[in-house]
């Protein structure tokens, strides 16, 4: 950490710039997009494995990441998102952005902030699970390769941000 | 060049994987240079105060979308052995739905805040615990919304074949939407001078 004062964002085409090669490079070296729900389910599939075994073998939509032995942690998705955490870190510590801190308007206590933070993570946890893909695998990713379902995610992903954006504007202004 | 590389079987297990991280170290790197690892920042679309998260996303899907189509079209990248992500239109669209409204309510989305965390958000922390139990309720019901979730199945099918046109029109339509979009958030923020930045 540093005391010297945190550098402003980049500009945001830049930042999309950068974003659009690195999608379109996964595409041409790996063939798949971007991605990072599936890694969370991946983790937690495991980890519940080790703890409820046969808890998981009983539910066929998570017994089938265990099929033939698999490892459900021996995938693109999981060393994807490993290095998504180290990329943030590398970027915000040498922009002197790191620190200790808690995102919200100045309206709303930390105690709420965090409840609301768990909620809405529910919400999307659950969604990206329906929809088979977040804002990464579906919206960006799918977005890019111009897949019908994807754009349909990514218009109603802008629909549901907005709707909800009066209840919670206590939260954030 | 035959792409998409890892298709030619040029690389063993643990190249690919080597290969994945960096692309994901690069994929966390832009999201944080955007200020995507900022709720406040992030959720100021929202308000029409901040439109980083259209200008960030759409400039990447325009630049990724015209890279992708462009390899298609010159015979370089084999969509066989590509990732398409499959249409089901009923989840897409309850599930995108869904996943904005969380994403106003909790302040990320899974990959941002995971980029959040990394830089000290300890809200980002409250939302990642969020989004696995979020995924431990879904995969607990799983059986029983399984139905709906395999509802309204088009496979693999591409916005420009939906319209009838070419995948160029329809990148030529993303440009151009962007381009109007982008100018009109541009006069927004600037008179409300209200682009959010580190503090």
């Amino acid at each position: 950490m540093s005391n010297e004062k945190p550098k402003p964002y980049w500009s945001p085409y830049m930042a999309g710039l950068g974003l659009g090669l690195v999608l379109l490079l996964a595409f041409v070296i790996m063939g798949q997009g971007l991605g990072s729900s599936g890694a969370f389910a991946r983790l937690e599939y495991t980890l519940l494995h080790t703890v409820v075994p046969e808890h998981i073998e009983s539910n066929p939509y998570m017994a089938h990441y265990f099929e033939d032995g698999a490892n459900p942690l021996s995938n693109y998705l999981v060393f994807l998102v490993v290095g998504v955490l180290a990329g943030g870190f590398i970027s915000g510590i040498t922009a002197n952005r790191f620190k200790k801190s808690v995102d919200k308007g100045p309206r709303i206590s930390v105690k709420a902030r965090f409840f609301l933070a768990f909620f809405g993570g529910s919400l999307m946890g659950f969604g990206a699970r329906l929809a088979r893909g977040c804002t990464s695998g579906q919206a960006l990713s799918g977005g890019a390769t111009l897949a019908l379902g994807s754009w349909a995610f990514m218009m109603m992903f802008f629909a549901g941000g907005f709707l909800g954006a009066y209840f919670l504007r206590r939260q954030w202004l | 060049m035959n792409f998409p590389i890892e298709s030619t079987g040029a690389f063993s297990f643990s190249t690919g994987m080597l290969m994945t991280f960096l692309i994901g170290v690069g994929f966390g790197f832009f999201l944080e240079k955007g200020g995507f690892s900022s709720a406040r920042k992030l959720t100021a679309q929202f308000y029409l105060r901040d439109f980083a998260v259209l200008k960030v996303m759409f400039t990447a899907v325009v630049v990724a979308g015209i890279g992708f189509w462009g390899l298609v079209h010159l015979g370089m990248l084999d969509l066989e052995f590509t990732f398409i992500n499959l249409t089901y239109i009923w989840p897409q669209i309850v599930g995108g739905l869904i996943l904005g409204i969380g994403f106003i309510v909790g302040g990320y989305c899974p990959g941002t805040a995971c980029v959040a965390a990394t830089t000290g958000k300890l809200d980002a922390l409250w939302c990642i615990a969020g989004i696995f139990f979020g995924i431990f309720v879904f995969s607990e019901l799983q059986p029983a919304l399984k139905a709906f979730q395999n509802s309204g199945e088009m496979g693999e099918v591409f916005v420009w074949q939906w319209l009838g046109v070419s995948p160029g029109i329809v990148l030529l339509g993303a440009v151009l939407m962007a381009i109007g979009a982008f100018s009109l958030g541009t006069i927004v923020e600037n008179k409300k001078g209200s682009v959010v930045q580190p503090d």
